[in-house]
């Protein structure tokens, strides 16, 4: 099975029903992507196939038939993404486990934005990913910012 | 004035190792020292000055014990040596140290006394140097109770100054030039003439030296970084995905695990058939492990599928199976021979009863879980010569030697490798997680083996929060509440948790049965609290905030209930009975933030609650509005006291995040019991809040405590009963059992 995570070509050999997750943690080495619930509720494993924001739990592997993006692919420490600065500018994780998830969504909502999304867009985009922390109030800041950024380039 | 006295009366142990050219920097001397654990495996050239700074040639490394569990703590520990030692972030590198007895936690010692944290009477004073003293010989290192600021305030400052002073002798000595001509800044030693001597040139000399001990720390009005927003040092690789977690660490060789164990907690396994786990796709072995069963596989998903297929017959739960058993446990312990501690009795209760309106009312507090968003796991290797174990974990000295009790191995040959945690929330001072991947890594000596608990699993053995009910009789008078009398009644948490330790609990009576009830800074004219200790029910554990998250509730909902019945003003009645100064400007600050006494309107309702938890008082005012949909919480307003706020933005995110955690909890979660097994086996069962939920929240911190206090607990205890007050306000409905839930809709 071929699969193009981050730019990179992957020929992986395992059953078709393993979870995206688990193909991209423990066959590809690539951690950002976290496992949260397992049931596709929490978020905390989202990246973007083909630029939806999915859940990579919940996604079989031979279901996925466009380019992956982890969080790693969205951007680096050296070369960051602009939702990526928003959220070290608002100092936005505690513990962090689920803030990978928490970018790649706000990445692809802010992608499809026309205008600098509302509040209430905001909650609506936002409102599905779980934080134990309760970083709720940083995300939404750092969404905002991110946004102003993202329109004003 | 009266700190800087304290300090220069305290002697310093302070272990400078001298090992071939580095340096490790002190730990208080109560009669002896504890050894500095830097000095063994130090390096060629390395210089450990104390336990808390190691210099080579190349680094200086600073020592961060406290485990990071999401709340900030490595960063807050660097900040404050960095303080002294003049080194800017940056500069340095972090390490989270080996479990050693120098770094007991001597704040949370201070918190195991039957004393209010702000009591500084001869007789606390006293029973907290004999506690302190108990924690220091054993060693006690732990994470937890809000203690890692506290602990760390004066000594890691002191560190980072013992280690500054002995440098700038260094340098004196290799220079010639006086010690009081020379300066520090930016991790060099500064020269009259503008030339630098960096600490890391310095570190083979220094080793050689005496450690200079007579260090004075510097007053507040010098501070560079303390009470100053900084960049948190992990910010960036939680921003990009590149930190490393427990649960992302892969080696070579690594095989993965899944466990299945009996979901009624502490049950046997009566029986199992693995045959078709066994044919399954990348399975290497199926073992057993204490009251269950484990599989290791080739990939962390193989594991647990694996996992699933097998069937297990299991034994009985060695509690009761049903709640009803439960609540009926703990109705049944309001009795003589279960009162752990009548803890206050102000006045007479009994008679103020007989003149008056009385009012009674009894609430629930159910188990709730921890559930941090990374799922337990841990890597172990049994080798040969020790066992090597990659967790995050808050207590590593207990950790090993529990695992050495399973490989048959000495405490001291168990290398305990600190990971970063994605939270706690106490759930990470359990060990189940590790002694079983410890039994299947025995089973395989030589493979590292990784356990992964599917979230399924974690929830099945979360050790949640105690279950307690709460009775409460009152009166009042000429619109002024005239006597409270509170009964608590808790399994305890710490029992629990002692016993699976194979540890005695605290002596004498279990003071989170009556946290946050007892010590309410309110002089009500006729105020009884009486904590009952139920026999054990299912295992509990620590949760954050522990005792104070049910029994500030249980205090603050039925106080509410007397003002309301005395026709008085929820914050008024409070200022008026309050008799501390710190908590008193605590209400003075919400009621100011929340604009309290104005109007809202008819659909909208505003609640307060005030807890004193870990020696923090925390007020907190809680607006709602009732909607089509159910109550949406809108604002929430957080005055609190820490003595000191050390980070103003972590500061912030912590109380904020605690608000949340309170809230969440109180709204919608609950851990039931049916046949022995929790019900509630993943988040759609068990949410918390969510972002759609979450409202605005604004906070306070103010510095007129006597200490320094953490504040990742202290602000959740107010947030449950300030809620149920709000939505009081804006419906009439009393809501007198946690979750909420169970009687509002939450839009």
């Amino acid at each position: 099975m071929k699969l193009n995570v981050n730019g990179r070509d992957h020929e992986v050999n395992v059953e078709p029903e393993m979870p995206l997750l688990w193909v991209l943690r423990d066959e590809l080495h690539i951690t950002g992507p976290k496992y949260g619930c397992g049931i596709g509720y929490c978020g905390a494993c989202t990246v973007h196939i083909g630029g939806v924001a999915v859940r990579s739990c919940s996604m079989p592997v031979s279901a996925v038939s466009a380019p992956v993006v982890t969080i790693e692919g969205l951007g680096q420490p050296e070369a960051l993404h602009a939702v990526q600065k928003a959220w070290i500018e608002h100092q936005v994780a505690q513990c962090g486990y689920c803030q990978s998830g928490q970018m790649m969504t706000a990445a692809a909502f802010l992608a499809g934005a026309v205008n600098i999304p509302t509040d209430a867009q905001i909650d609506g985009a936002m409102g599905a990913n779980l934080c134990r922390c309760g970083t709720y109030p940083r995300i939404r800041e750092a969404v905002k910012t991110a946004a102003k950024s993202l329109k004003g380039a | 004035m009266s700190r800087v006295a304290t300090i220069a009366r305290r002697s310093f142990l302070i272990g400078s190792a001298a090992i071939a050219g580095g340096v490790v920097f002190g730990v208080y001397q109560v009669k002896k020292p504890h050894a500095n654990p830097l000095r063994d495996g130090l390096q060629p050239g390395q210089t450990a000055l104390n336990p808390w700074v190691r210099i080579d040639k190349d680094a200086v490394t600073l020592i961060t014990p406290h485990v990071d569990l999401g709340q900030g703590a490595h960063s807050v520990q660097a900040l404050l040596i960095a303080e002294e030692l003049d080194i800017e972030f940056g500069q340095f590198r972090i390490e989270p140290g080996t479990p050693a007895p120098a770094y007991y936690n001597r704040a949370l010692a201070n918190e195991q006394v039957p004393f209010l944290s702000h009591d500084t009477s001869f007789q606390a004073e006293a029973m907290r140097g004999v506690v302190g003293g108990l924690f220091k010989v054993m060693g006690v290192m732990v994470t937890g109770g809000s203690s890692t600021v506290a602990d760390s305030f004066d000594k890691l400052r002191e560190a980072g100054a013992v280690a500054r002073e002995t440098l700038k002798l260094a340098a004196s000595k290799k220079t010639g030039v006086p010690v009081a001509q020379l300066k520090t800044a930016r991790g060099a030693v500064q020269l009259p003439d503008g030339k630098e001597l960096k600490y890391t040139e310095l570190a083979e000399l220094a080793a050689t030296l005496e450690p200079v001990s007579n260090v004075t720390l510097r007053e507040p009005s010098q501070w560079r970084l303390i009470g100053k927003p900084v960049q948190r040092l992990d910010i960036v690789a939680k921003s990009t995905g590149t930190l490393q977690y427990g649960i992302d660490l892969a080696m070579d060789g690594m095989v993965h695990a899944a466990v299945k164990v009996n979901p009624r907690q502490g049950g046997k396994l009566n029986r199992y058939d693995a045959t078709r786990a066994k044919t399954m796709r990348g399975v290497k072995h199926v073992v057993p492990v204490t009251n269950g069963v484990a599989v290791v596989a080739d990939n962390t998903w193989r594991a647990f599928q694996a996992a699933r297929a097998i069937e297990c017959d299991w034994g009985p739960a060695p509690y009761p199976a049903e709640m009803a058993g439960h609540w009926s446990a703990i109705a049944a312990s309001f009795t003589p021979e279960r009162l752990d501690k009548e803890w206050r009795n102000d006045g007479n209760v009994d008679q103020a009863a007989t003149q008056g309106k009385v009012i009674e009312a009894e609430y629930k507090a159910p188990y709730v879980a921890h559930q941090p968003l990374e799922p337990l796991s841990a890597i172990v290797k049994v080798g040969a010569d020790g066992v090597d174990v990659w967790v995050a974990h808050q207590m590593p000295r207990f950790l090993q030697q529990k695992v050495a009790a399973v490989t048959g191995h000495k405490p001291e040959q168990v290398r305990f490798h600190q990971q970063y945690a994605g939270g706690s929330f106490g759930h990470r001072l359990e060990f189940e997680n590790v002694t079983l991947c410890a039994e299947i890594a025995k089973q395989m000596p030589g493979t590292p083996v990784k356990l992964t608990y599917s979230r399924e699993e974690d929830f099945a053995h979360d050790f949640p929060r105690q279950i307690g009910m709460a009775r409460g009789k009152g009166t009042v008078r000429d619109g002024k509440v005239d006597s409270y009398d509170l009964q608590v009644a808790t399994v305890s948490s710490s029992a629990s948790q002692s016993d699976r330790l194979g540890q005695p609990g605290p002596p004498g009576a279990d003071g989170q049965i009556a946290a946050g009830a007892w010590n309410q800074p309110f002089a009500i004219p006729n105020f009884r609290m009486r904590a009952y200790k139920v026999p054990e029910l299912a295992p509990t554990s620590s949760w954050r905030s522990v005792g104070a998250s049910s029994q500030g509730y249980f205090a603050n909902a039925f106080l509410d209930e007397l003002i309301h019945a005395a026709g008085a003003d929820p914050l008024q009645e409070r200022l008026r009975l309050c008799n501390d100064a710190v908590s008193r400007k605590v209400l003075e600050a919400v009621g100011e933030m929340a604009n309290w006494g104005t109007k809202l309107e008819p659909n909208r309702g505003r609640g307060l609650a005030f807890v004193d938890s870990f020696g923090v008082p925390v007020a907190e005012v809680v607006e709602v509005t009732q909607t089509d949909k159910g109550i949406r919480i809108d604002k929430v307003f957080v005055a609190l006291d820490v003595g000191r706020v050390i980070d103003p933005a972590n500061f912030d995110n912590q109380v904020k995040g605690a608000v949340v955690w309170g809230l969440g909890h109180a709204m919608n979660c609950e851990i039931t019991y049916a046949d022995g097994m929790a019900q509630q086996s993943n988040f759609p069962q068990h949410p918390g809040m969510r972002l759609d939920q979450c409202p605005q929240i604004l906070v306070r911190g103010l510095q007129n405590g006597p200490q320094v206090r953490g504040t990742g607990e202290p602000p959740v205890p107010p947030a449950a009963p300030a809620l149920a007050a709000a939505i009081f306000a804006a419906t009439g409905k009393r809501l007198r059992e946690m979750p909420f839930s169970k009687s509002i809709a939450f839009a």
